[in-house]
């Protein structure tokens, strides 16, 4: 891998851009793999990144149904923040959000992390008493959050209207360290990296069933034949349900439709993130000038990435009273993604009752800022076979145990 | 958007007059049974992408809880049916399998 920089640009320029080479390669197949990830998103990715970087296994395929990065990865709203109430959720999202801080040295790609701060608006006194519980919380996991007032909340978002007649402002849990990034780089940050390790990324490969023999896992069969591994581990997000039915268990997760839009582009009104749980919406700039949208999800269980019409209305509604600025803003584009939610709205990192089969599922609304931190737990789980700090308490099995980590009740809404 | 018909008021609802109820037909366990058989009827899901029944409820209509079957991969729903039976009614079947001739009930074997 021929390393980005000032001087590679420099050289580059001087002859007609013809050095640039491919960022990652695509082989076909071999017969068998060490490890084989199937789901080319940013959560595969990254646990084949830290499979190689952190435990030195190489000999890794990625499998992915459509292109690299073409699922939710693609079709989220780029938020990243680590304010949770939970110990074992600010654990991995703070981690995640600590990796992203240094994710473009690290890959040699700019992922464009912008710790422009995040803020989620109290507005009613019940998420006063929330919020200000998990900023106490968050004091105690060493996540640095805090409550602020609804003039500090003017001063941070101008645009914002404080003292609207539904709902006004009544203080906001802020993290100033919380932000966005560039979604797709993302993803091709950890592909080239993973391709320069010598991993295969292998697009346009559909997995249809999961061999086993004696209870373990011996490989995958794909619409490019069968392909052997000693592990596997299956990250895909909206489908993982298909999934795991192949490899002959059942998760709780239902797949449901979630939708974003972005507005036409505008000069620069916010550069802060700002989420308003209560009427539901949020909203960030992206550097193109877009105000991008997002919103609650639907409420059945759907595989068409297309969502409820009137769910988009909703959410603008929401924005349109807590952003009186936009109510001429024309949206531009709109689009849906699916996502697989579990009981409790936490993430699964888990063993399987199929032997060296490992699952990451369940990120539900919020999964792209967890990217880094899934993918490092992921890799320790399949490198090891047993989960580390981070993923032991997102066991599959803690609903038959009853020890969910709740953070559906903590957000108030799917987060 | 989604039109379902209420079995009881005759009413073709959209979406906003409805609410949903995810699986229908779960079996339900209660005291004294394993904790395989809570989780199972508590959180363990089908989550078809294809065939799926589910329960919604005629929220802002007549308020009563009906059945519906919906295909997840086309949002192509095949019927509604009321909430009154253990398992999908014979006429039920006969309008899935006349658009998916290859489907076969397979709620047997979740019971």
């Amino acid at each position: 891998m021929k390393r980005y920089s000032v001087f590679a640009i420099a050289r580059e320029a001087a002859r007609y851009h013809l050095g640039w080479e491919r960022a990652w390669a695509s082989p076909e197949p071999r017969a068998s793999y060490d490890a084989i990830i199937v789901g080319a998103g940013g959560h595969g990715l990254a646990t084949a990144y830290y499979l190689g970087k952190n435990h030195g296994i190489t000999n890794v395929a990625v499998i992915e149904k459509g292109w690299l990065g073409g699922g939710n990865t693609g079709r989220n709203t780029t938020i990243i923040r680590s304010n949770y109430l939970q110990d074992s959720s600010a654990a991995i999202y703070e981690k995640s959000r600590s990796l992203y801080e240094t994710l473009s040295q690290e890959l040699n790609y700019n992922v464009m992390f912008s710790p422009r701060g995040v803020m989620m608006l109290a507005q009613t006194h019940h998420e006063v008493r929330g919020y200000q519980r998990t900023a106490h919380a968050n004091a105690l996991q060493g996540v640095a959050t805090e409550f602020i007032t609804p003039q500090r909340v003017k001063e941070l978002c101008p645009i914002l209207n404080i003292d609207g007649p539904r709902y006004p402002v009544l203080g906001a849990l802020w993290q100033p360290r919380g932000g966005t990034g560039r979604h797709d780089a993302v993803a091709w940050g950890y592909a080239r990296a993973c391709s320069a390790m010598g991993m295969h990324i292998i697009q346009n490969c559909e997995v249809k069933g999961v061999r086993s023999e004696n209870g373990q896992v011996t490989g995958v069969e794909t619409t490019k034949g069968f392909i052997g591994c000693k592990k596997l581990g299956l990250v895909v997000a909206g489908h993982s349900g298909q999934l795991a039915e192949m490899a002959g268990f059942r998760l709780p997760i239902e797949a449901v439709a979630l939708q974003a839009l972005v507005s036409e582009p505008i000069k620069p009104c916010m550069d802060v993130v700002v989420m308003a749980n209560t009427v539901h919406g949020y909203m960030s700039q992206s550097d193109k000038g877009e105000m991008v949208i997002g919103g609650g999800t639907d409420g059945f269980n759907n595989y068409t990435q297309r969502g409820s019409f009137h769910h988009i209305e909703e959410t603008l509604r929401a924005l349109v009273e807590t952003f009186p600025i936009i109510s001429r803003l024309k949206m531009l584009r709109q689009w849906g993604g699916i996502v697989d939610m579990t009981g409790d709205r936490s993430p699964i990192i888990s063993k399987t009752p199929l032997g060296n089969c490992f699952i990451n599922c369940g990120w539900g609304t919020g999964g792209f800022k967890a990217i880094p931190g899934s993918g490092w737990a992921m890799a320790e789980l399949m490198a090891k076979g047993e989960p580390g700090p981070l993923a032991a308490e997102f066991n599959m099995w803690r609903f038959k145990e009853g020890q969910f980590i709740d953070e559906s009740v903590a957000a108030g809404v799917a987060h | 958007m989604l039109i379902l018909e209420c079995p009881y008021c005759g009413v073709k609802a959209e979406e906003t007059e409805l609410s949903p109820g995810y699986e229908a037909h779960l079996k339900r366990f209660g005291p004294g049974s394993t904790p395989e058989e809570f989780e199972a009827y508590m959180f363990a899901r089908k989550n078809p992408k294809g065939v799926h029944f589910e329960r919604w409820r005629h929220t802002y209509g007549c308020g009563k809880w009906f059945l519906a079957a919906r295909c997840t991969a086309t949002l192509e729903v095949f019927g509604t049916y009321p909430a009154q039976v253990s398992e999908p009614p014979a006429d039920i079947i006969a309008k899935i399998q006349a658009r998916r001739p290859d489907w076969r009930p397979d709620w047997k074997d979740t019971k």
